[in-house]
């Protein structure tokens, strides 16, 4: 929070992350070997790795979902010990509350801290409007397509205005020409209301029209990081950007598996 | 995008279909017993069993007790069971689902109680509380709490973990996680258990008043056995059938209005 330096805010730190989960009471499978991240206040983060490579996890671990066999992870110069409201949520499925409205649904995680309604109902109307949904505020989630849903479920992690945003393959369920509009929206809405964002996927596209910087993983467990790379872009970003295609093919090229 | 919900109408044929089953039955039952093939001493036609049901309306006798007398017995014992049986049995069942030390203390005690058929006890109630209303509400509420805790019990299990999970990260306390997620999440399950619950009590019912009772459409039945008459055993088989079908469809109206808000 000190505006007179040029040296981004540090707001997430990982230090010699390792989780081996156990399978079956005594096969050990170990998920996540040695990883060691930072990242910025403000920061859009892209973790890339296919399925099964500790990715998921590792966000899970900063949401404080899991907890670490050992290292350190740190918001804001604080350990992380368990979930909180400070780091938003948005999980792959769309994990809706099937018997709230859209606003209800917004407004969960303010009625759970005893925000009075008027008040939490003026954030949830503003984050609706946000991700464009301010038509449907009253609809229930089986009325909703599945872009919508998860505009639903951004709107509700933006609503309890975390410091992090953490999204587990948020478009993953979605068809391939929903998914690259809410790409769009997602820059759209992280450019309105910055936030420290670490998105997880497994598409190389994705990553490279999203991230501020790409972390690479490991195509398989244990997961570790095995590049980084920072895409300097301008957005919105051209998938067909000269640029933007070289930097995909060395990604492609340092990953063993197809993306 | 979002729709709307569209009713697409059945065809005249297969709306028809339910009366022309349920005449075709009562002809060939007619039939049957007016053509002698099955004797009249073993089972009394639709009409005559019609006939008995004007009758019984106003006549108390041979039995000691006009229709609507056993049937208004049989009810208030079943909606007293079964009234009872779901205000213990979804409380304890979602609690037993949550919280573990409910679930730990509860449990074992349920799991040895359930495998008794509640007929099993009617000589314990006629013991205790004698062939009255209390007795058959006490066989009617065992049959009932049954179900209710089970699908009250499975359906908070099933709450999403993931559910859960999101919760979690807005801090929400075991309390708050319980009351609005996981009790809303069981409620389609526990809507199950209002009917399921339902066809417990009202078959246990018959079955209480078949042993203990001096009234009651049960009773009827086994008055008519007594008395060697076919008819009064068959009017007294149709009131349960119906009287059971009618409460059924009441409660599944009331089913349908209940979850109309939280259906996927």
């Amino acid at each position: 929070m000190n505006p007179s330096t040029d040296e981004p805010q540090l707001k997430i730190l990982c230090e010699d992350i390792n989780k081996t989960f156990i399978q079956k009471g005594h096969i050990e499978v170990p998920v996540i070997r040695d990883i060691n991240l930072q990242v910025a206040e403000n920061e859009f983060l892209v973790v890339l790795g296919p399925g099964q490579c500790g990715k998921s996890t590792l966000l899970r671990i900063i949401a404080g979902l899991e907890r670490p066999d050992t290292g350190y992870v740190a918001l804001d110069g604080f350990p992380i010990t368990g979930p909180g409201p400070d780091r938003g949520v948005v999980f792959q499925g769309y994990m809706l509350f099937a018997w709230r409205t859209v606003l209800g649904n917004v407004e969960m995680g303010l009625k759970l801290r005893g925000v009075p309604a008027r008040e939490r109902r003026s954030v949830a109307r503003h984050y609706i409007r946000l991700v464009g949904l301010e038509d449907f505020e009253n609809h229930y989630p089986h009325q909703l397509s599945g872009g919508m849903k998860q505009r639903v479920g951004i709107a509700r992690a933006y609503a309890n205005s975390p410091k992090v945003m953490l999204l587990d393959e948020p478009f993953g369920q979605l068809d391939a020409q929903t998914r690259m509009f809410m790409q769009h929206e997602t820059v759209r809405i992280w450019e309105q209301e910055k936030r420290t964002v670490i998105f997880v996927t497994n598409n190389i596209d994705e990553a490279l029209f999203l991230a501020d910087r790409i972390i690479l993983m490991e195509g398989k467990l244990p997961g570790r990081i095995k590049q980084e790379y920072v895409v300097n872009l301008p957005r919105p970003r051209d998938h067909e950007d000269p640029g933007l295609l070289k930097l995909r093919t060395t990604i492609a090229a340092a990953t063993e598996l197809v993306l | 995008m979002a729709y709307e919900e569209v009713v697409v109408k059945k065809p005249l044929l297969l709306r028809i279909l339910p009366f022309v089953s349920v005449g075709v039955f009562l002809l060939l039952w007619e039939w049957v017993v007016v053509s002698g093939i099955v004797p009249s001493v073993l089972l009394a036609p639709p009409s005559k069993v019609f006939t008995l049901f004007i009758d019984k309306l106003s006549e108390p006798n041979p039995d000691g007790a006009v229709l609507a007398v056993h049937a208004w017995t049989s009810l208030q014992e079943a909606f007293i069971g079964y009234g009872l049986s779901l205000l213990v049995g979804i409380p304890l069942g979602l609690a037993m689902g949550w919280f573990k030390i409910v679930e730990g203390l509860a449990r074992p005690v349920f799991e040895l109680i359930r495998p008794i058929p509640p007929i099993a006890w009617i000589p314990l109630t006629v013991f205790w509380f004698g062939i009255g209303l209390t007795g058959k509400v006490f066989i009617i509420w065992i049959a009932g709490i049954v179900p209710c805790v089970i699908n009250s019990y499975v359906g908070v299990r099933m709450t999403q973990p993931t559910l859960i999970q999101m919760a979690r990260t807005y801090g929400a306390t075991d309390w708050q996680i319980f009351r609005q997620l996981c009790i809303p999440s069981a409620l389609p399950m526990v809507f199950g258990a209002l009917q399921i619950a339902l066809a417990y009590c009202w078959t246990n019912l018959v079955g209480a008043e078949l042993l203990a009772a001096d009234t009651g459409l049960g009773y009827l039945i086994t008055m008519g056995g007594r008395l060697g008459r076919p008819d009064i055993v068959v009017l007294g088989m149709v009131s349960v059938g119906i009287s059971g079908a009618i409460l059924g469809f009441i409660i599944d109206c009331l089913e349908k209005k209940l979850l109309a808000g939280i259906r996927r």
